[in-house]
């Protein structure tokens, strides 16, 4: 992508000033922040973010909770979690997202189940600790080949005060396994963002360094931070790092277990795939072990290759030497691949809406196609996520922060990109739009998309997607053409 | 048809005497031949202890917990009565540092209300813990709940902080629920200028002090044998003063007023008006005199 190409720029300005309109005064110019145009050589995308999203405005963000017990902790899969509260959060988070994971689902595994306090009326009033009590020794005669339980806290227990950290440190003497008490109130913060931190928190004091771990190092352990394996990304990714000659020890938190979690600190290197929501413990096991921590992108051959290339150059000669190995190995592949779609595909526009790394990170994948990026922005992302996306962006490009229901459809309308990639709530009214549109949080249902098998899967989908016969019958036939 | 229903309430410092007073009021308001019901609104569910001369141990919500929530008690599990057939109702709560004692006074409130406590009574009278420290302990001034609230002070400087705090949660409940200060009740602590200094916060709050209840010995001696003056020395004269507030009470049905309360600095400034604080000239004055006395003494 030329990096000058200032063809779409003026327009989205434009389409920006618009947009606003329909605003109050006040609103307006708060929101005026969060949305601009990218231009070359800027440190950053040109929006503020991380802020209060406005009051009346369709957000897309989530909670601190979520950021805890849906992103990081949920899919650590032979710990219990515990949706500590009234039963709403608990109930509406049932399932997790598709993080994959081996095992036997209540038996060693629990991701997919869901177990809350329930909370009623006397629970908020007498307080609800010695109900968690009770909770966590039934998990222990119900499931007793669980490896450690978490609580993941709901709006009300931090109300009321209740101390379960008090309750964690008794039953975990009771039971000898980790008791994690994850202070994740839903109020506290401005988006899910928070409650990744305070989930990175919990790791750091609650799960490290607590025992003696049995391990024998290499030269060559690594950890997979950040892959919540949605769709399998984790295992496609895995292939590839372990094909080069390097061995995984720990992946968090997809497929994870509690000692993958424990044992992480005795690495060689981190790998972040998830910058914005495991930074934070990255950042610690670097100060407290000295361990490097470097960031990869595993999405589109080019990238791909780029990403293997710079982890081989953490490693010996050998280590570089496969890493040339395997990206020739999969270049049959990935050209057919190319071959086949990029025809198909090319000169298609994508406007992107999503979380922690994807609204940069596909970008690439996008661009091996042949498709061009239009339009980009994130739920809860951080000024330093907007730094990491000039990397990718071209100039011109449309970029929305927070972006609201009403903002991301008028862009959609004005744009009338080729294809859509966000969520499920912004699926239906898009496609109704007569825009395809692919889940990008979900994979709708498919993947994965890490890697090179990956790679295959999401260009047969966005084709799928884009060159649907439907979208040919969306005019009404009465109507002139 | 018989008069409306009042609900009145009673507020102020801890340890002041709310419960002792609102007791023995109602126990005069009760000879005057009014229908009466107690709700306890403190989570120690002492409130209604001379009314039953003894602590109820049966509150809404510790039953509540006993049967699994509100909505398995009966009104007569929690309803017991007392001294000439007053109603008394504890709410109860949580020991202290647990939970929320807030939110069990708006269960039981609720509870009551649609169960049926406060059809046949002519009074409904709320006892609430010192220091409204969340929305919780402001239910009773909230939602036309009690029409007049009734703040126990006395000249002590941090009871008339309370009053004037209080007198502030009153003011933010009187436009959208209706609620008014229905006036202040001195309890005598003998402290300098009391009777004038409780008549000026009164009046500067916009209302009136509605009585001056005298210290007298015989309250003390009623409470260790679990029982309001009224029925353990009906013909004292202190008796006579709680039976002169209970009068007044009686006749002050929507002759509350919305309080003016004030600043800090005004409640400061009248309690130097008062001689009860020192101005800063007045304190340096007075250390300046102790620090040249055995300066001359030297001499």
């Amino acid at each position: 992508m030329p990096l000058d190409d200032n063809s779409n720029g003026d327009f989205h300005r434009k389409l920006i000033e618009e947009v606003l309109e329909a605003y109050p005064d006040k609103t307006k110019k708060r929101r005026q922040k969060h949305l601009n145009v990218a231009e070359a050589g800027k440190p950053d995308c040109g929006v503020k973010s991380n802020i209060k999203s406005i009051p009346g405005v369709m957000t897309i963000r989530g909670c601190a909770y979520a950021g805890s017990k849906g992103v990081v902790w949920g899919p650590v899969k032979d710990m219990v979690h515990i949706s500590h509260g009234p039963v709403g959060c608990g109930q509406y988070s049932w399932s997790q997202r598709r993080n994959y994971y081996v095992g036997t689902t209540g038996v060693d595994s629990f991701v997919t189940m869901q177990f809350t306090s329930d909370f009623q009326e006397r629970d908020i009033v007498f307080g609800g600790d010695k109900k968690l009590a009770k909770i966590i020794d039934e998990i222990e005669t119900l499931f007793p080949l669980n490896k450690g339980i978490s609580i993941q806290s709901e709006c009300p227990i931090g109300l009321i005060g209740d101390d379960i950290e008090a309750v964690s440190r008794a039953k975990h003497k009771d039971i000898g396994k980790p008791i994690v008490p994850v202070r994740c109130e839903g109020f506290r913060g401005v988006s899910q963002s928070l409650g990744h931190h305070i989930a990175n928190d919990a790791i750091r004091d609650w799960v490290f360094d607590k025992k003696a771990i049995d391990f024998t190092p290499t030269d060559y352990d690594i950890n997979i931070i950040g892959d919540y394996n949605i769709g399998g990304d984790a295992w496609a990714s895995r292939i590839l790092l372990e094909e080069m000659g390097l061995r995984v020890v720990a992946s968090w938190s997809g497929d994870a277990s509690i000692s993958e979690l424990e044992r992480a600190p005795k690495a060689k290197l981190n790998l972040i795939h998830c910058y914005r929501s495991m930074n934070y413990i990255c950042r610690h096991m670097e100060e407290k072990y000295g361990i490097p921590w470097i960031e990869y992108n595993f999405f589109g051959p080019s990238q791909i290759a780029q990403s293997l290339r710079a982890i081989a150059e953490q490693f010996d000669d050998k280590i570089k030497e496969n890493a040339e190995k395997v990206i020739e190995k999969y270049k049959a592949l990935t050209d057919a691949v190319i071959a086949k779609y990029r025809p198909r595909l090319e000169g298609k526009t994508v406007m992107l809406y999503v979380g922690g790394l994807r609204p940069r990170h596909v970008m690439t994948a996008f661009d091996d196609l042949g498709m061009e990026i239009v339009g980009t922005g994130y739920e809860f992302a951080h000024n330093d996520d907007y730094q990491r996306t000039t990397h990718y962006v071209k100039d011109g490009t449309l970029i929305y922060d927070d972006v609201t229901g009403y903002e991301l459809e008028k862009f959609i309308e004005g744009v009338r990109p080729d294809l859509v990639g966000s969520g499920i709530k912004e699926k239906y009214p898009t496609q109704k739009l007569g825009v395809p549109f692919r889940q990008m949080h979900s994979w709708d249902y498919s993947g994965p998309y890490h890697g090179y098998d990956g790679f295959a899967i999401f260009a047969r989908d966005m084709d799928l997607a884009i060159n649907n016969p439907v979208w040919s019958k969306f005019k009404a036939p009465w109507k002139a053409a | 048809m018989s008069a409306p229903l009042r609900q009145i309430a009673f507020y102020g410092k801890g340890g002041i005497g709310k419960s002792t007073t609102s007791q023995n009021t109602l126990a005069a308001l009760v000879e005057m031949g009014q229908k009466i019901l107690i709700v306890g609104c403190d989570p120690k569910a002492d409130s209604t202890r001379l009314i039953l001369h003894a602590k109820a141990q049966d509150t809404v919500l510790s039953l509540a917990a006993a049967a699994g929530s509100v909505e398995d008690l009966e009104l007569e599990d929690v309803l017991k009565v007392g001294f000439k057939g007053i109603k008394c109702v504890e709410s109860g709560g949580p020991e202290p540092g647990v939970g929320c004692a807030g939110r069990g006074v708006i269960t039981s409130i609720n509870f009551l209300e649609e169960n049926g406590a406060y059809e046949d009574v002519d009074y409904v009278s709320y006892d609430v813990l010192g220091d409204v420290v969340c929305g919780g302990f402001a239910m009773p001034i909230r939602e036309n709940k009690a029409q007049e609230i009734y703040i126990v002070m006395s000249g002590e400087m941090m009871a008339l902080y309370a009053a004037n705090n209080i007198a502030k949660g009153i003011l933010k409940y009187a436009h959208s629920g209706g609620v008014r200060l229905g006036g202040l009740i001195c309890n005598e602590r003998q402290t300098d200028k009391e009777l004038e200094l409780s008549e000026a916060l009164a009046a500067r709050l916009g209302s009136k002090l509605i009585h001056f209840v005298p210290r007298d010995n015989v309250v003390q001696h009623a409470e260790l044998r679990r029982m309001t003056v009224i029925e353990y020395a009906p013909d004292s004269k202190q008796a006579g003063e709680y039976r002169a507030l209970a009068t007044k009470i009686h006749g002050n049905s929507g002759k509350g007023t919305i309080p003016t309360p004030i600043t800090m600095e005004e409640l400061e400034d009248m309690l130097m008006e008062f001689g009860i604080m020192k101005t800063e000239e007045q304190q340096l004055a007075e250390l300046a005199a102790k620090e040249t006395k055995p300066m001359v003494a030297l001499h």
